[in-house]
């Protein structure tokens, strides 16, 4: 296998960040629930992220001027939480519950028939942008299980035959 | 059957509607807000004792005494001016399916909880710590609380009292540590849910480190009822089946007939609970053991059915009621596939800060892993057992790693011929 060597001035450059004003208003609004502006960094992520898809670069160094703190602490909460997402993600992210109830009733069926269909193996995404699919921790909706989530969307009691008209809804 | 009407028997869900949810006027004409209407001419004394003499313990999963916990912050005229009065809403204890029915079908007993709560120790801010899935919670709380707020049940001068209160949905980004009620507080500030040390205890040095109180959700929708009817009245909710007090939601999840959640006397039998409300095992499987209470407390076996569910009968078992909600694990499954889940699910939670737990649960993954696949090496449970005592209480910084060996301890001391099992037999995988 020959080895390609990428250097970083081949890459094309970054498009700069810009802070959405609408974004920069709802964090300064965030601000105000709060003792320390600080508080507001996980809802300024969610702001940024409900916009991209995702946090960029750049949104990481905005968010610490918007709050008044360093970037290093933005990026410290940022790969922390799970539901933030540092990498671009597809169009629509599925969170496939694999804690001990949905475990029980069929999660690793239900794990394998998504891998099957979509192509992927969890923490990736499809190639058309589509799809991305992770595990997530106990959903709190274990007496119907197995439980994802879609989006915002929650799903139970799916098994691997729902799996095919359920992603039809999400394009 | 009790002849008790169902308020008195179901105080915490007899309003609830998951479809649609009483909103402020339906919830009113249903006793809502009256037992705030009746603390606000109390003093804020009186609710905090009323909660004592009703013997109320933390629903979250540890059964602390409530009224002990606002016993410590400071009161009257010496006491910081900022105070925070904290709902642990990050449902996310493996198994666990309560506090979820309680804020979407009944968000107002929340907020009023979170009011009358609030005032009993002087909060001047509440949070509720909701965790960010529960995106139809958020909304319906979002709406209860501005319900309120415009009845005047929140703000300024709450119904004469004198006394000031806002309330606000914090949203959360995931993570279980985030339940432990440190690390919940650093979230909350905006940092890495990192447990912090303890004393200083939240109660004296908390959010911001002002006195604060952090409460589940099931526990706190208990203080407005008991506000209203009194700590007899609440006491006898357990109908004599646990010298714990109130109800309890309990539910049941795993391969069983009718899994659910159920509001029941305090301290009803784990056999009631599965086999009345749940309608028992799925048909061909047979019980081979249950978690009691979440991801986090030790396996009981089916002789232990007929134990009542509260907090010190099942810690006599040797295991914790934790937060009540059974998981059943039936004799189609391998337990150390099981535990393998388990404690998969506790390392990838773990928040790093602390050694034994940031490599310890990995490690532990592993081994059960390598068993799992039939490619464990001898020794190999005899170091489960040890890392169940190096990851134990009083060994690390929370109760996060502590937590994720009780099933494994447990599981190993029924189970030890599974875990054999997974030793590899050629001695040629032997040599590393």
């Amino acid at each position: 296998m020959s080895e390609t060597v990428i250097k970083l001035s081949d890459l094309p450059p970054a498009a700069p960040f810009v802070l959405h004003a609408d974004d920069r208003a709802a964090m300064e609004h965030e601000t105000h629930h709060y003792e320390d502006p600080r508080a507001a960094t996980i809802e300024a992520l969610k702001i940024v992220q409900h916009r991209h898809g995702w946090v960029p670069d750049g949104a990481v160094a905005a968010i610490g001027q918007v709050l008044g703190i360093p970037a290093s602490d933005v990026e410290g909460v940022a790969t922390f939480y799970n539901l933030i997402f540092r990498r671009p993600v597809g169009r629509h992210v599925i969170k496939l519950c694999d804690s001990v109830s949905c475990f029980l009733t069929g999660y690793d069926e239900l794990k394998q028939a998504f891998i099957d269909k979509l192509g992927i193996e969890l923490g990736q995404t499809t190639a058309d942008g589509r799809f991305t699919l992770l595990p997530i921790c106990c959903l709190g909706a274990c007496d119907k299980g197995p439980v994802l989530m879609i989006g915002n969307d929650t799903h139970c009691d799916v098994a691997p035959e729902h799996i095919g008209p359920l992603l039809e809804q999400y394009q | 059957m009790s002849a008790l009407p169902y308020a008195d028997t179901k105080p915490l869900t007899y309003r609830v509607n998951l479809a649609d949810p009483p909103g402020l006027k339906a919830y009113e004409a249903q006793d809502g807000y009256a037992a705030l209407r009746k603390a606000a001419k109390e003093q804020p004394g009186e609710v905090t004792k009323a909660v004592k003499d009703a013997n109320l313990r933390g629903r979250g999963g540890a059964g602390f005494p409530t009224g002990v916990k606002w016993g410590l912050v400071p009161m009257g005229p010496d006491a910081p001016k900022q105070k925070y009065m904290v709902c642990n809403a990050d449902e996310m204890e493996p198994g666990t399916f309560k506090d979820r029915l309680l804020m979407e079908g009944l968000p107002h007993q929340l907020v009023e909880a979170m009011i009358v709560s609030g005032y009993a120790v002087q909060a001047t801010r509440g949070y509720i710590f909701l965790r960010g899935e529960y995106v139809l919670a958020a909304e319906r709380l979002n709406k209860a609380i501005a319900e309120a707020a415009a009845a005047g049940y929140l703000g300024k001068n709450i119904l004469g009292s004198g006394w000031d209160f806002e309330l606000f949905v914090h949203t959360g980004a995931g993570r279980y540590i985030c339940g432990e009620e440190t690390a919940l507080i650093n979230s909350l500030e905006g940092r890495r849910a990192n447990p912090r040390a303890k004393p200083p205890f939240p109660q004296i040095a908390g959010l911001w480190g002002k006195p604060t109180v952090v409460n589940n959700v099931e526990t706190l929708c208990n203080v407005p009822h008991i506000v209203l009817r009194g700590g007899a009245w609440f006491q006898g909710l357990s109908q004599g089946k646990s010298k714990d007090s109130g109800t309890k939601l309990y539910g049941v999840s795993g391969r069983a007939k009718k899994t659910g959640c159920w509001e029941l006397p305090f301290g009803t039998s784990a056999r009631e609970i599965l086999e009345e409300h749940a309608g028992g095992m799925k048909d061909g499987l047979k019980l081979k053991c249950w978690l009691p209470g979440g991801a986090s407390t030790d396996f009981l076996m089916p002789q232990h059915l007929d134990l009542a569910m509260d907090f010190d009968t099942i810690a006599r078992a040797g295991s914790r009621m934790g937060t009540g909600l059974l998981t059943v694990v039936d004799d189609k499954q391998n337990i150390v596939s099981v535990v393998r889940n388990l404690e998969e699910f506790f390392a990838r939670e773990s928040c790093g800060w602390c050694t034994p737990c940031r490599d310890g649960l990995p490690w532990t993954e592993k081994l059960l892993y390598a068993l799992e696949q039939g490619k464990g090496r001898p020794g190999d449970i005899e170091t489960l057992e040890q890392l169940t005592r190096f990851l134990g209480p009083g060994k690390t910084f929370c109760a996060h790693a502590p937590g994720a060996m009780e099933p494994l301890q447990s599981a190993l001391k029924y189970f030890r011929a599974e875990f054999e099992a997974g030793i590899a037999k050629a001695p040629a995988q032997v040599a590393a």
